[in-house]
C-alpha cells in the first residue's frame, strides 16, 4: 500500500515535471512534436499506399530504416557500456553516467523497434512474433534472434533505470544486490544485440559484401566510437542546463579511449578494403559500387569519402592529447565521429550490400521524400522520449525531486 | 479448431482487436483474415471454410464466378526437378508473359518471377555483365546467350532459414512455398536468396478482371495483398495436378525440362543422368532443384 502511493506521487509528480518549464523548453518540445506529426502524417500514406512509397525496390530491398536502425543500434550499446570505464576509473557521477546511458540506450532501442516496425510491409501482423499465437523461428532466423535481444535489453535497460529512479525518489539508496547484477548483466547484453544484429548480415550468404566475419567486431567497434561521441555531447547539455557535473578529466578519457576504437575501426575497414581490392574477385564490385562508383552510377561515393575523412580527422584530433583536451576541437571531434560513423553504418553498410543486387543489376537507392519524413518522425518521437525522460530523471538525481510524507 | 479460438481470445485480450480495428477496418471477413492461423496449423474443416471464403472473395472482387482455390497437398513419390537447356534458349520471354497470366502477378509493378539475363558468350555465365532489360527487335543476338533465373527450389534454402515468424518452408515434393496470410514483409529472405528470386508487393497488386486466371491455390497464384513477398511455385496449382509449369509448356524451342525426380523414367532423370548439368552459385551450397545445361 505504501509503495502504491510512493509510486501514485512519483507518477504524478513526474506528469507535473514534464509538463513544466523555460521557453526554451516548450520550443524544443513543440518542434519535437511538429516533426513527430510530419512522420506519422508520412507514415499514414506508407500505409495506405504501400513500401511504394519509398525508394525501396526489389533490387533494393532494405534501405534507409534498416541502415537507421542498425546505426541507433550501436548507439544504444555503447551508451551502456561506458559504465565500464566510469568503473575502472571511479569517475565520481558513476550513478548519472548509468542512468544517462541507460535511458539513452531505451530511446535508441524504442527508434530502432519503429524503424523495423514502419519497414515491413505488415505492421498489425506483428503478433506473428509473439511464441504462442505466434512462431519465433528460433534458432534458424537471425531476426528472430534479434527480436528477443532487442526486446530482452529494452526491458533490462527500463527495469534498471526505474528501479533505480524510483529508489531514489523514495530516499533509498538502491539494493546493490539486485542492481549491481542487473547493470553488469546490461553490459554483455549490449555486446549481444549489436553482435546479433550483425548476425542478420554476416549471416547471408547471397550478399558477399556482408558476408564477412569482421561485420560483428567492425559493429561493435565502431558503435565504442559514435554511442560516447553522442553521450559527451549530451553530458555537456545536461552540464549547462541542469546541476548535472563531470569532471574533465573524465571527458578527456572517454576522448581518448574514442581515439583508440576509431583506431582500431579504420584498421577494420583497412583489413576489408584490402581483402576486396587485394584478392580482385567478382565481389570486389561491391566496393567498387561505394568508393568510385560502377558504370557511372556513383550517387554513393561523396558520402562515402566524407565519411572516411571525418573518421580520420577525428582518430588524429583525439589522438592528440591537446586537442582533445581543448573543448572546442573536442566537440567538433565528436561530430566528425558521429558522422563518419553514422554514413559508415547506416547507408554506408547496408546500400553497397545490395548494390550491385545478386543477379548484377544496379539500382541507384536514394531514400524517397516519404521515407525520409518517416525517418525524422521517428527520431522526433526517440528524442522526445529521452528529453522526457531526461527531464524527470535529472530532479531526481539531484534530490530535488523525492517523495514527501504528506502526513 | 479450439487451438485457434484460444488464440482469438487470447489476442482479443492483448487489445489486438484494437489494433486491428484502427490499421485494417474491421467487418467480418478482414476479422477473420486478421486472425487466420498459420496454414499449417489450419485444421481440415477449417482449411475449407477459409477456401471457400478466398473463393467469395476474389469471385466478388473481380466480379465472376470461376474462381477455385485449392490446396492440394505434395504427392507422396514425387519430388520435383527442373532443368533448362542453354543451348536452346533464345531468349524470347515468353516464358515471362506466360507465368504472370498464369500466377495472377501485379500487372502495374510489373511483377516477374522469371528474369532472363542476356548475357556476352565472350565473358560465360557473369551476372556482372548481364541485361535483364534487353529490347532488341529480333532474338537471339549474335554473341549473346540467354539465362533465365527464377526461383531455384534450393535444398539448403538460405530464405527460408530467415524468415522470423517461419512464413515460408520447403514443401515434400521441395518446392518452396509461402504463407500469404502469415508473411510479416519483413524481407529478410529477399536480403537472403542469392538468385533474387523473391518479390515484394509494394503496393496493392493490380490485376484485370479479364486477365484473372480463376484456378488457385492458397499457397501459389491466388491475389496477394501488398505488402508480402511471393515467388515461383513451379505452378504449384498445375503441377500438383499433373500439369507441366506454364513456362515449360509455352517454351517454343523446348529447352525447359520438368517432371518428378523419384521417377526413373521420367524426362527429368533422363536429363539429370546423361546431360552434364550444373548448378548456379553452387559454391553456396544452396543445393538447387532447379539445373541447367547445354544440351
Amino acid at each position: 500500500m505504501k509503495t502504491l502511493n510512493f509510486f501514485g506521487q512519483w507518477v504524478a509528480g513526474s506528469i507535473r515535471i514534464v509538463l513544466t518549464g523555460n521557453k526554451l523548453y516548450y520550443a524544443w518540445i513543440a518542434f519535437l512534436m511538429l516533426c513527430s506529426c510530419v512522420g506519422v502524417w508520412a507514415y499514414s500514406r506508407q500505409l495506405s499506399e504501400g513500401l511504394i512509397t519509398t525508394s525501396l525496390r526489389d533490387q533494393v530491398s532494405w534501405g534507409f530504416y534498416i541502415g537507421n536502425f542498425t546505426f541507433l543500434v550501436g548507439v544504444a550499446a555503447a551508451a551502456v557500456t561506458l559504465v565500464v570505464p566510469a568503473y575502472l576509473y571511479q569517475w565520481k557521477p558513476i550513478k548519472e553516467i548509468v542512468v544517462y546511458g541507460e535511458l539513452l540506450a531505451v530511446a535508441a532501442i524504442t527508434m530502432c523497434a519503429l524503424f523495423v516496425l514502419v519497414d515491413i510491409g505488415h505492421p498489425e501482423r506483428f503478433w506473428h512474433l509473439i511464441p504462442g499465437p505466434g512462431i519465433l523461428n528460433v534458432p534458424k532466423s537471425m531476426l528472430a534472434w534479434d527480436v528477443i535481444a532487442l526486446n530482452g535489453y529494452l526491458i533490462l535497460n527500463f527495469v534498471i533505470t526505474t528501479y533505480l529512479l524510483f529508489r531514489l525518489f523514495q530516499r533509498k539508496e538502491p539494493n546493490k544486490r539486485i542492481f549491481m547484477p542487473l547493470v553488469w548483466l546490461s553490459i554483455p547484453a549490449a555486446i549481444a544485440i549489436h553482435t546479433v544484429t550483425a548476425f542478420l548480415y554476416a549471416g547471408l550468404v547471397a550478399r558477399p559484401y556482408w558476408n564477412s566475419a569482421i561485420l560483428a567486431p567492425r559493429f561493435i567497434v565502431s558503435a565504442f566510437c559514435s554511442g560516447p561521441a553522442v553521450m559527451l555531447v549530451l553530458m555537456q547539455i545536461l552540464q549547462r542546463f541542469t546541476k548535472f557535473h563531470i569532471r574533465r578529466e573524465a571527458m578527456w578519457k572517454i576522448a581518448e579511449l574514442m581515439a583508440y576504437f576509431m583506431g582500431f575501426n579504420l584498421f577494420l575497414l583497412g583489413a576489408e578494403v584490402f581483402k576486396e581490392y587485394y584478392s580482385d574477385t567478382t565481389h570486389v564490385v561491391h566496393m567498387h559500387y561505394m568508393f568510385s562508383g560502377v558504370e557511372g552510377h556513383d550517387t554513393l561515393v561523396p558520402f562515402m569519402w566524407f565519411a572516411v575523412t571525418c573518421s580520420f580527422a577525428a582518430f588524429f584530433l583525439f589522438l592528440r592529447r591537446k586537442s582533445r583536451e581543448n573543448i572546442v576541437l573536442l566537440n567538433i571531434g565528436c561530430v566528425l565521429i558521429f558522422m563518419g560513423v553514422y554514413i559508415e553504418k547506416s547507408m554506408g553498410m547496408v546500400i553497397p550490400g545490395m548494390t550491385p543486387d545478386t543477379l548484377g543489376e544496379i539500382y541507384e537507392y536514394v531514400p524517397s521524400i516519404n521515407e525520409l519524413l518517416v525517418a525524422l518522425g521517428i527520431l522526433s518521437i526517440g528524442t522526445l522520449l529521452f528529453t522526457f525522460m531526461v527531464k524527470i530523471a535529472t530532479p531526481i538525481l539531484n534530490g530535488e525531486f523525492h517523495y514527501i510524507d504528506k502526513k | 479448431m479450439t487451438k485457434a479460438v484460444s488464440r482469438r481470445d487470447f489476442l482479443c485480450a492483448l487489445g489486438g482487436c484494437a489494433a486491428a480495428a484502427t490499421t485494417v477496418g474491421c467487418d467480418n471477413i478482414t476479422h477473420s483474415k486478421f486472425f487466420r492461423s498459420r496454414f499449417k496449423e489450419l485444421g481440415a474443416e477449417e482449411l475449407q471454410r477459409i477456401l471457400a471464403e478466398l473463393a467469395v472473395e476474389n469471385n466478388e472482387k473481380f466480379g465472376t464466378d470461376l474462381v477455385n482455390v485449392s490446396a492440394t497437398g505434395a504427392q507422396p513419390g514425387v519430388e520435383f526437378g527442373y532443368a533448362l537447356d542453354l543451348s536452346r534458349c533464345t531468349g524470347c520471354r515468353r516464358c515471362v508473359k506466360a507465368c504472370v497470366d498464369e500466377n495472377n502477378q501485379g500487372r502495374e509493378q510489373e511483377i516477374q518471377w522469371i528474369r532472363v539475363l542476356e548475357m556476352e558468350e565472350k565473358h560465360g555465365i557473369d551476372f556482372h555483365h548481364a541485361d535483364p532489360y534487353y529490347n532488341h527487335e529480333t532474338v537471339p543476338q549474335e554473341g549473346n546467350f540467354y539465362l533465365p533465373v527464377a526461383c531455384q527450389q534450393c535444398r539448403n534454402a538460405p530464405c527460408v532459414k530467415s524468415c522470423p515468424v517461419g512464413a515460408t518452408w520447403q514443401e515434400k515434393d521441395g518446392i518452396v512455398v509461402v504463407d500469404y496470410d502469415w508473411c510479416i514483409g519483413c524481407r529478410c529472405c529477399m536480403a537472403a536468396c542469392p538468385y533474387g528470386a523473391r518479390r515484394f508487393n509494394w503496393t496493392e497488386p493490380k490485376i484485370p478482371a479479364e486477365d484473372l486466371n480463376p484456378n488457385m491455390h492458397y499457397l501459389g497464384n491466388r491475389p496477394r495483398p501488398k505488402g508480402v513477398v511471393e515467388k515461383c511455385t513451379f505452378c504449384i496449382q498445375r503441377t500438383r495436378e499433373g500439369k507441366y509449369p506454364a513456362c515449360v509448356e509455352i517454351c517454343p524451342v523446348g529447352s525447359r525440362k520438368f517432371g518428378n525426380m523419384l521417377d526413373p523414367d521420367s524426362e527429368i532423370r533422363y536429363v539429370l543422368e546423361n546431360k552434364k548439368v550444373f548448378v548456379l552459385k553452387a559454391e553456396l551450397n544452396t543445393r538447387p532443384r532447379f539445373y541447367y545445361f547445354y544440351g
